[in-house]
């Protein structure tokens, strides 16, 4: 079993979000940077638990700067073998997924994982394009995948429920809550990740088709208005009248 | 011209297809092209319905290897049909099947893609200019995308679907299809409720509910506002709600209208999920609880005594207006 993870590294959940004055870039001074959530409690958790009970070998990829090296010995420490790190910025979804798919070429994987989306880009377009590029199937938010040799079932989660899916490997997957647990590295872990390999391979040239004009931050709340406990009359004239929101 | 995807799961239009539609029809009108729908699949009923909401044509592709979602077949299809049709822009809901076709689909036809767009786009054709929530809520961005075919997908409740037409008749599209791989062996989902992402009034609950024996006054109020109930992540982690009721970073993300956080302290992972809510009201009886700083409406006090008196409240207000 040979699985492919590809994990992103973003700001932090409780970061503050900030631009350059002209709103072209991302202010990145004080941010802490992390593994991008789904893909390291669901993605790279599940693929780690694979290996163990059938065996093989899980390479983690990280299109970005060597600046990333942190976040990459993460995944080897939670328990990947090897790791990939794609030298450029990643640009844009299509620009990540043209060096996922020229790399996945390469490798022969079983199975490829990514997270649900990304918590900066919020954009869950990189699994899809990436299967499109390989010619592979393509799953979506799974929360559940079990193999029995080459045939998988999964759960999917949908609009108000779930869709129960089987198909064969190989195939491309992007993982949501209740794939796998989060794990914490532990001091094993961390050492032996040091001397994993990690690969560094240049870019793919890709054309942009996207150009970021301006971030700007979203209006600020007004402040709450507060209203009487006792007059809940008065709540239900304000969500009328002003909010219009019943 | 504009391609439309109008979703129909089970043969039925969701509203996210009257909402694509009733976008994809002002796009139109901005760059002057004609706004198509299609619909895929072999049970889709009242498919011509599209036409009230602004499609001049709604074609359909009736074969039933396109019933369910399998992304190849899909996202095949409809590159093949926007070649055929000749469509600049093809647009999606950015659903659960859009978001596995959207990506698939940019690839096919070579087109620059945004997903999650919320507002309507600026620009022309050669640059179309399109903004969406970026960083769970606490950024906008605006891209411009300069290919000459562009895939765009809709966040669910960013527009309200608009009639303003007549139904058409429906054409029939014949394009080849691919064999898919995938198989869908069942669908589980929650019978008679609106699905959580395409909710217009949520009524969420968190800890402070105490126990799940108490959920009773929180559906009691969601029933009176025809909302779906949603819940914080250590509710859905203690089991005392199913697990699909879990909005948040880890769970949904929503933008309904109308957002009821009940006993729920707002930490960022919630708001990360909710904070896209056009108007969010707050009952927590820690007047220092950080969701009040995101609230639009807050009631400070004991949720036990504030639901029930706020069901009441809008059973009297329903039954007057």
């Amino acid at each position: 079993m040979k699985i492919l993870v590809c994990v992103s590294q973003t700001p932090d959940t409780t970061a503050k979000i900030s631009f350059s004055p002209d709103g072209t870039t991302f202010n990145s001074a004080g941010v802490q940077f992390i593994m991008n959530p789904y893909d390291e409690w669901y993605a790279l958790v599940r693929a780690c638990e694979l290996r163990e009970t059938l065996g093989g070998t899980v390479v983690v990829l990280n299109v970005g700067p060597a600046s990333n090296e942190t976040t990459i010995r993460k995944a080897l420490a939670i328990g990947a073998d090897e790791a990939v790190r794609i030298d450029a910025e990643p640009q844009s979804a299509a620009f990540v997924a043209k060096q996922v798919a020229e790399y996945a070429k390469t490798g022969g994987f079983d199975l490829i994982f990514l997270g649900k989306e990304t918590i900066d880009f919020n954009g869950s377009e990189v699994g899809a394009m990436v299967a499109e590029h390989l010619d592979l199937p393509y799953i979506s938010y799974a929360s559940k995948l079990g193999l029995n040799g080459n045939l998988a079932t999964l759960e999917r989660d949908i609009e108000g429920g779930v869709e129960v899916l089987e198909l064969e490997l190989p195939f491309v997957l992007s993982a949501a809550k209740g794939m796998a647990e989060q794990r914490i590295p532990n001091m094993r872990g961390i050492m032996m990740a040091r001397t994993k390999p990690l690969t560094v391979v240049p870019p793919v040239p890709v054309e942009e088709s996207v150009k970021t004009l301006q971030f700007t931050l979203p209006p600020a709340k007004v402040g709450v208005k507060l209203v009487d406990p006792e007059n809940m009359d008065e709540l239900v004239r304000l969500l009328h009248e002003e909010a219009k929101a019943i | 011209m504009v391609l439309v995807y109008a979703e129909s799961p089970n043969g039925h239009l969701k509203k996210s297809a009257f909402e694509a539609v009733t976008y994809g029809k002002k796009v139109a009108e901005l760059l002057g092209l004609p706004c198509v729908a299609i619909t895929l699949g072999s049970k889709v009923q009242d498919a011509g319905e599209l036409g009230k909401y602004g499609a001049s044509r709604v074609v359909q592709v009736a074969d039933a290897q396109l019933d369910h979602l399998d992304s190849q077949v899909i996202a095949a299809a409809l590159s093949t049909a926007a070649q055929q049709l000749g469509a600049s822009i093809v647009l999606l809901s950015h659903s659960s099947s859009g978001k596995t076709i959207a990506g698939r689909l940019a690839v096919r036809l070579s087109a620059g893609l945004v997903s999650g767009v919320n507002s309507l786009p600026t620009g022309n054709a050669s640059e179309l200019r399109v903004k969406k929530m970026v960083f769970s809520g606490k950024a906008i961005v605006e891209y411009a995308i300069t290919t000459p075919v562009k895939v765009l997908s809709l966040m669910g409740n960013a527009v309200r679907p608009e009639i303003n037409g007549a139904a058409v008749s429906v054409e029939t599209l014949s394009v080849p299809l691919t064999s898919g791989r995938v198989r869908v062996k069942a669908v589980k989902t929650v019978e008679g409720k609106v699905p959580l992402p395409e909710a217009e009034i949520v009524v969420s609950a968190g800890r402070g509910m105490k126990d799940p024996g108490n959920w009773g006054i929180v559906e009691e109020l969601a029933d009176t506002l025809g909302a779906t109930t949603a819940c914080s992540r250590p509710v859905a982690d203690s089991h005392w709600r199913p697990h699909h009721e879990h909005v948040g970073q880890t769970g949904i993300a929503i933008r309904p209208n109308l957002y009821i956080a009940i006993g729920i302290s707002g930490a960022i992972q919630h708001l990360a999920g909710v904070n896209s809510s056009k108007v969010i009201v707050v009952i927590n009886k820690d007047p220092e609880a950080p969701f009040f700083k995101a609230a639009d409406y807050g009631v400070v006090g004991d949720l036990f005594e504030i639901v029930p008196r706020l069901t009441a409240a809008i059973r009297k207000f329903k039954s007057t207006n």
